[in-house]
């Protein structure tokens, strides 16, 4: 099968996690759309792997998988957070870091 | 032992003797830190005994040893030893300064008893002395640099040790950034003899020497020889370095005795001495120091006849007296030279002591105009006076007269235009014998004055409001001096130790060097100075009794004509004074040595920051910061806009960012 089935599959999913983390307002969903984006990511590093046909694609995935994991601890941490105070789940009225 | 370890020796019983006394003065007695001081200096002076006679069991020509303990610094190329340079010059100094110094200590013993700080006193006073000590013993010009810095610290400490008296801590500053001028001429001394050497120790810089510093670059050894002199003028006190010394004299009086008048000072004379290899590839240098040695003995002995502070006079003849020695070290008079350096030591020490307890005993007043009759009052101290008038005027048979006619015996036989400098120095011993017996007439005969009557009567002596003898001020007494009860003049038993020792001394010491019969310095020092063809040549024992007989009839003359003066006709000193009232005013003035300075170099600088602190600072510095920080803020206001807090609009920036980059770097490889 050609790399650009694949690398077309991976752009979609990317369009679809970007757009979800623009214009979703939940913090779970957020991060849902931010692990989509990264699942993106890693597959198109692995069509190239596959492409090359050697394993430096699949380690970087690897290293993805580690990063989207602890990404997913302090974000949910940071939902947790935000329910036990009762603040709105609403990333829009979170905005008082501002200039 | 050898001769090194001796000399390792004396260095470190001052800086123990100063550590302990200053780590532990809370618990310390008094007298107990002053037996320390004295101990500590006392045990150097033995050991400087012992080095001389392990030195002297050496055959002559290697009468001379270095030794290091460690490697100072080391930074590409230019390694400096910790070491010391023990040979029959640097011991000489040694045993003059532990020697003076151990009297000296023994008079403060007494004479600061009352004070507050007497801690504080001995652990600088020591200190002091291993700083004089590193400064003759060090091995290489860069450890003669670390004790010459040293010596100047302990004088300033010293100047200003009433810390609470305006007029001293002034003095003291005076003293210490005229000496950091000479410091810095010495310093590029050193950095000049090592660019042209490649070395600093001394040994191999005169081994060197005479094959780089060749007819072709002689100018550079003049250069650096010229630059020793400004450090060894301004440590001193030649002009124009002069104007600190008379302000020194706000120290304390075994202060001014010590250090302003038998050791430190002299550190200029040692330095050329100890240079003498390279003075000699540098004649004009050497005709500079001479010159400026017999001007400025000239001009201080001038000051020396008109001013009334008892310790001023003094100190202007120290000047006179040092401008002598620089004569002799840059003619090429070495041994006189140190002969007279010794003497000096021993006569002017005995002067101030004395005059110290005269001021003691005039409730700190300074003024000689004030004192009278104490030839009754103390006649102990008078006796004292008396003998260091008589050894500095150059009485015959007195230790000053054999060296002071030493050395201008030398300018006379080196013939030429040097038998200006001869003509010179009997002129100059003219002055010295009117300045001399000036204060012995003036303070000694007569009816007692007030503080006099009181020490005959009652026994004691006055107990007067403690005010600055500079200014008249009302003198703060919280730090110690002068205390209720300072006043011991010449009572104390370690007073009169100290100075009959000095007395006996100033009397006798003329003995080792009698022309034709011992010349024990000449014969001591000769190994120092074996290769300089100047030492070789000296006048035959007739031409100089011949010299001592001119000397001694000037001298004669002087004390003469200064009885006739002050005691045959009382009123001749106000007539002379009316007569040559400009030169009166000059002489008053110090030839204005002090406006010079402040015209040629405070003025200009103090204006110079006055232009930094009202132009440059708030017109360009505060310009500069001032300006780049206002455009970092006005910059920052515009960007922080953008700074919304919105989270999705972040995200929404970076993508149209990297989508941005991405096409354009697509669009550039289509």
């Amino acid at each position: 099968m050609a790399i650009e089935w694949f690398l077309v599959l991976s752009a979609l999913l990317f369009t679809v996690g970007f757009t979800g983390v623009l214009v979703r307002r939940n913090p779970v969903v957020i991060l849902l759309c931010l692990e989509l984006m990264l699942s993106a990511g890693a597959l198109a590093l692995i069509s190239f792997s596959r492409l090359h046909g050697d394993g430096d694609g699949q380690v970087f995935v690897l290293m993805v998988l580690v990063v989207a994991a602890c990404e997913v601890v302090v974000g949910l941490g940071l939902v947790v957070a935000m329910f036990r105070r009762r603040i709105p789940l609403d990333v829009d009225a979170m905005k008082e870091l501002k200039g | 032992m050898n001769a090194a370890s001796w000399g390792w020796l004396v260095l470190l019983f001052p800086l123990l003797g100063s550590v302990v006394i200053g780590a532990t003065f809370r618990v310390l007695p008094a007298r107990a830190a002053g037996m320390i001081g004295i101990g500590a200096i006392a045990a150097a002076f033995a050991c400087g005994i012992a080095a001389v006679i392990s030195l002297q069991g050496e055959p002559a020509e290697s009468r001379h040893v270095a030794d290091s303990l460690w490697q100072y610094a080391s930074v590409g190329g230019f390694d400096i030893d910790l070491g010391i340079y023990v040979d029959p010059l640097s011991l000489f100094m040694v045993l003059v300064v532990t020697g003076v110094s151990t009297l000296i200590h023994i008079y403060s013993f007494s004479y600061m008893q009352s004070d507050a700080g007497y801690h504080r006193f001995f652990s600088y006073l020591n200190f002091f002395v291993f700083s004089m000590l590193l400064l003759v013993l060090a091995g290489n010009y860069v450890l003669l640099i670390v004790g010459w810095a040293f010596v100047g610290f302990a004088s300033y400490a010293l100047i200003s040790y009433w810390y609470r008296r305006e007029t001293a801590t002034r003095a003291g500053m005076k003293a210490f950034v005229i000496n950091v001028v000479g410091d810095i001429g010495l310093v590029l001394a050193a950095i000049l003899i090592f660019r042209e050497l490649g070395v600093v120790e001394y040994g191999a810089v005169f081994e060197r020497a005479p094959e780089v510093f060749t007819t072709t670059n002689e100018w550079t050894a003049v250069a650096i020889c010229l630059l020793l002199l400004v450090g060894a003028f301004a440590k001193s006190a030649q002009m124009p370095f002069h104007t600190w010394l008379a302000d020194a004299m706000e120290g304390p009086t075994p202060v001014s005795s010590l250090i302003h008048a038998a050791t430190m000072v002299t550190a200029g004379v040692y330095l050329v001495g100890r240079s003498h290899p390279l003075f000699e590839l540098a004649p004009a240098a050497a005709d500079v120091a001479a010159i400026v040695g017999v001007v400025t003995l000239l001009v201080a002995g001038t000051i020396a006849i008109v001013v009334t502070d008892l310790k001023r006079i003094i100190a202007y003849s120290t000047m006179s007296q040092i401008g002598y020695m620089f004569m002799a070290v840059g003619i090429g008079a070495y041994s006189a030279g140190f002969f007279h350096l010794m003497t000096h030591a021993f006569f002017k020490a005995l002067l101030f002591m004395a005059a110290g307890s005269v001021i003691a005993a005039m409730a700190n007043m300074q003024n000689i105009d004030k004192m009278k009759g104490f030839y009754k009052a103390m006649p102990f101290t008078a006796a004292m006076l008396i003998i260091g008038a008589l050894a500095l005027s150059g009485f015959p048979g007195t230790s000053g007269w054999f060296s002071k006619d030493e050395i201008i015996d030398f300018a006379a036989f080196r013939g030429g235009w040097y038998e200006v400098l001869a003509i010179a120095g009997y002129i100059g011993a003219f002055m010295t014998a009117i300045y001399s017996f000036r204060i012995i007439f003036r303070v000694l005969p007569g009816p007692p004055c007030e503080e006099a009557r009181h020490l005959i009567e009652t026994g004691h002596v006055v107990h007067g409001e403690p005010v600055n003898p500079a200014t008249g001020g009302q003198e703060d007494t919280e730090v110690g001096y002068p205390g209720e009860d300072h006043h011991i003049a010449e009572q104390a038993p370690g007073m009169k130790v100290g100075m009959s020792v000095l007395a006996f001394l100033a009397l006798v010491g003329g003995l080792v060097q009698i022309p034709g019969v011992t010349e024990v310095i000449t014969h001591f020092l000769e190994p120092t100075f074996e290769d300089s063809p100047l030492a070789a040549m000296h006048p035959t024992a007739a031409e100089a009794w011949k010299g001592l007989a001119k000397g001694g009839a000037i001298a004669l003359v002087g004390i003469a004509f200064t009885w006739w003066l002050y005691i045959g006709r009382p009123s001749m000193p106000e007539t002379l004074r009316r007569t040559f009232r400009p030169l009166h005013t000059l002489f008053v003035n110090k030839w204005y040595g002090d406006e010079i300075v402040d015209f040629l170099v405070v003025r200009p600088f103090l204006g110079l920051g006055r232009f930094a602190d009202r132009v440059f600072e708030p017109f360009v510095i505060n310009g500069l910061t001032g300006g780049t920080m206002s455009v970092v803020r006005s910059a920052g206001g515009a960007v922080r806009e953008i700074q919304t807090g919105m989270v999705r609009g972040y995200a929404l920036l970076m993508l149209s960012g990297i989508v941005g980059i991405a096409l354009y770097f697509l669009i550039r490889s289509i």
